[in-house]
């Protein structure tokens, strides 16, 4: 017995059943994360089987191992340089000869390859049945049945893993595909025009070297270049002539006539072990598509889960959400009781519990988003989602799947860039995350709300409305823009199964939802944590000035005068008057320490940026601090305008104050049309870097979004104020 | 058989089968749908469109699968008379 880890991969079609087989496995203990470079996700677990140490790599599903995607890329270079004690090739038994596609192509591989025959099932139900004896046979492996959603199976399935990791036996040379005799023929000439070149540098099976290079791959040529070096030319010359040889006179390039045979090869090994009963069989499946893609009730149906998912996300989300802000504020208010009263007390309370508290009360928002996706995803609807929106999304240069994480955008950006993993195709996902924060998300609605009402009064639905609307325009704008610069290439062809309708396993929704807020609350947490303190210094910073000193003056002997009033039993009506001085001095003091702080340096500094958009330097300094979150946009104009913020009419102080502050209607479009552009919020950021797995790609989008921003809003003020001064 | 007119995938309607004779279309895309098992030979119901008339959902060897207009105008197959099983 080794003490040895032993490592296992899965690899299997997309739909086999393999996240489903992973969970079975390795239960909780997994570690997700992405493959190092890439967006696309990596799961591993460790699990301890009668003495042994098993490590389970859950490799992307995949239809191939070409290099047609980053998907297979990873999956092959894993099983080629990590070499795993054993591969586990997850069969959809239903589904059987695409699903050998991807077998054959393992068995080309130098690696011991384990069949399971997985959703036995609704194989049987189907009228179908596999003759396993003469497949194990045939292909020279051991074949293993299992119901993944049943959890059956699984110890069998264990069991064979490691009696075939300890049995030792090399992958036979025998029992792969066999090309018709040309193709043959070229294989060998090029396996020893190779064997003569490269001696023992290539630490991969040759025949498979060679067919890969008669395929023209271009990852493996780059492998055979790295580790030949100078001699690589000759061979990759030779792979060259020959492939052309074989183009020539198949008039078809050699790989799609390797497909073929690999199927026909597939072909003859169906006809020994398939066998299908000719009873009538109920195809449940397709009596649920009968109604959910049907031409007239497709679309309602779609509309309406779409609409239970967001009320259960941000209207059910909406208690725990309040019951966590009451947490934070008890928290809150109890670190301000506890800790005395300075510098400490405000970065814990302001800078720390507000930042990460205001990004901490989207959690259940998250958790119930991410158990409505899993819910679509492993029933088998977001395919048919993607199938109905497609030719919408289409116009867009967008995939059908698209949809979903856009229209997410309305209620929060960060779950929304978070949902684009469902996406298969990098350019598609970069391209949905960066078109994102224009759907205009909740926490900019206050903003709106304030900024709408305060102007527009009677129209204030109107305009809110037309503001949603001028982000999906430059988001169908900025797609199509992006489609043929930053992102040109065709959208990925929608060739896209798909599968049978499955009930869904609770442990598989609840691991994959447990797992989404892991992730949230660990990165968002760290990067939160450090820019609302950042943020929170910058206006917190310098702590005196001259004003603020004087102000602090008058407080103490005003404060002193109330307490003497209220002592001495002075008239209620004088101790009233009193108590308001002092709280306006208040306000003016925390107005005047806002401006005198670098936040509100800085906004003073930039506001001729703003001016010919309409603003004043409070506008900036408003719009600096939403960098954090949008709310504090409404919340920081509060405090600069020196308005009330706790009493019942402190909206209808703050609007006063900005009417009387020179703001226009004009203005205040421009401002709301840049609170809907600029900067997605930090949390947005932080998720963009996570998810494109790339800082380039977060600092273009606030780049691009401000930029785009500033421009549409001085449009919408230069123009504005051109025609209305020529009315 | 080569008598009979062959036709675009995108031209068969809903409910009927038909045999790909030749698909065409870059090279990426065209051994992606030979992967996923759309080669010469092979049959393929046409099983609806979507509500706004594209995407079209395919059924072959077995397993149900999506293809866009466009890229199914691409495939040219020989229809199959409705009652003929193959």
């Amino acid at each position: 017995m080794t003490t040895r880890p032993l490592t296992i991969a899965l690899a299997g079609n997309p739909n086999s059943g393999k996240t489903t087989t992973f969970n079975n496995i390795t239960g909780t203990h997994q570690k997700v994360g992405n493959w190092p470079g890439v967006t696309v996700e990596k799961k591993e677990g460790r699990v301890t089987w009668n003495g042994y140490t098993l490590k389970v790599v859950d490799l992307p599903g995949t239809y191939s191992l070409t290099a047609f995607s980053m998907e297979e890329i990873i999956a092959r270079d894993f099983i080629l340089d990590t070499k795993p004690d054993v591969v586990v090739d997850i069969i959809d038994a239903s589904n059987l000869e695409r699903s050998l596609y991807l077998a054959t192509q393992l068995r080309e591989l130098d690696t011991r390859v384990l069949f399971v025959l997985n959703m036995a099932d609704v194989m049987r139900a189907r009228g179908l049945h596999i003759d396993t004896q003469k497949l194990s046979e045939l292909l020279d492996v051991s074949v293993v049945f299992t119901v993944g959603n049943k959890n059956q199976g699984t110890e069998s399935l264990l069991r064979t893993i490691v009696e075939l990791a300890e049995s030792g036996k090399v992958a036979p040379a025998e029992r792969r595909v066999k090309y018709n005799s040309d193709f043959e023929r070229a294989i060998e000439t090029l396996g020893s025009c190779i064997a003569k070149h490269a001696g023992n540098r290539l630490p991969y099976n040759l025949r498979w070297v060679s067919i890969k290079l008669l395929e023209g791959d271009p990852v493996v040529q780059e492998k055979v270049r790295r580790r030949l070096g100078e001699d690589a030319d000759e061979v990759l010359q030779e792979a060259l002539r020959i492939r052309g040889r074989l183009a020539d006179f198949y008039d078809e390039e050699p790989e799609i006539v390797m497909t073929d045979e690999r199927y026909g090869f597939i072909a003859g090994i169906i006809k020994e072990v398939l066998k299908s009963s000719t009873e009538k069989r109920v195809d449940f499946s397709r009596n649920i598509d009968l109604v959910l893609t049907n031409r007239f009730l497709g679309f309602p149906i779609f509309v309406f889960f779409i609409w239970a998912m967001f009320q259960l996300t941000f209207s059910l989300g909406a208690y725990p959400m309040a019951w966590l802000e009451a947490g934070v504020e008890a928290v809150s208010r109890l670190a301000s009781a506890l800790l005395p009263a300075g510098m400490v007390r405000e970065l814990l309370v302001d800078g720390v519990l507000g930042g990460v508290g205001s990004v901490l009360v989207f959690l259940p928002n998250i958790l119930i988003l991410f158990l409505c996706i899993a819910l679509f995803e492993d029933t088998g609807y977001l395919a048919r989602a993607a199938f109905l929106m497609d030719k919408i999304m289409h116009l867009v240069g967008l995939h059908g799947k698209s949809f979903i994480p856009l229209l997410m955008g309305f209620g929060c950006n960060v779950p929304a860039v978070m949902a684009t993993r469902t996406l298969e195709s990098e350019k598609d996902r970069i391209l949905t995350i960066l078109i994102n924060p224009f759907m205009s998300c909740s926490a900019r609605l206050p903003v709106y709300v304030l900024l709408a009402g305060t102007f527009f009064a009677r129209n204030a639905g109107d305009v809110i409305f037309s503001i949603y609307l001028l982000g999906i325009v430059l988001a169908v704008l900025t797609g199509r823009l992006f489609r043929s610069t930053v992102l040109r290439g065709e959208t990925a062809p929608f060739v896209m199964e798909l599968p049978p309708y499955r009930a869904p396993m609770v442990r598989g929704l609840l691991i994959h939802m447990w797992e989404r807020s892991k992730l949230f609350l660990k990165k968002m947490g760290g990067i939160i944590l450090v820019g609302s303190v950042v943020i929170w210094g910058l206006s917190a910073f310098p702590r005196q000035s001259d004003t603020v000193m004087r102000l602090d003056e008058k407080l103490r002997v005003h404060r002193t005068d109330l307490e003497k009033m209220i002592a001495h039993g002075a008239q209620a009506d004088r101790i009233a008057i009193m108590r308001d001085t002092v709280r306006s001095l208040e306000r003016a003091q925390a107005s005047e320490r806002v401006r005198g702080s670098y936040l509100g340096r800085i906004g003073r500094w930039i506001s001729p940026v703003f001016e010919p958009l309409g603003m004043d330097w409070k506008a900036s300094v408003a719009l600096l601090a939403g960098f954090v979150a949008k709310e504090i946009v409404v919340s920081t104009l509060g405090v600069l305008y020196a308005t009330e913020d706790e009493s019942a009419d402190a909206k209808e102080a703050l609007s006063k104050a900005l009417r009387d502050s020179g703001m226009t209607r004009l203005s205040a479009y421009s401002m709301m049309a840049f609170v809907l552009l600029y900067v997605p919020c930090l949390a947005t950021v932080a998720a963009i870097r996570r998810e494109a797995n790339s800082w380039r790609w977060a600092a273009f989008s606030v780049a691009y979004s401000t930029a785009l921003a500033w421009i549409v809003a001085f449009v919408i003020f230069q123009v504005g104020s051109r025609i209305s001064g020529l009315v | 058989m080569e008598h009979e007119k062959t036709k675009l995938l995108s031209e068969i309607s809903e409910g009927q089968r038909a045999v790909i004779v030749h698909v065409g279309g870059n090279g990426a895309f065209r051994r992606r749908l030979f992967e996923m098992g759309f080669l010469k030979g092979t049959e393929v119901h046409v099983d609806k469109y979507a509500p706004l008339k594209d995407p079209i959902e395919l059924i072959l060897k077995g397993y149900h699968v999506s293809l866009r207009v466009e890229e199914a105008a691409r495939i040219t197959v020989k229809p199959l008379p409705k009652e003929e099983r193959l």
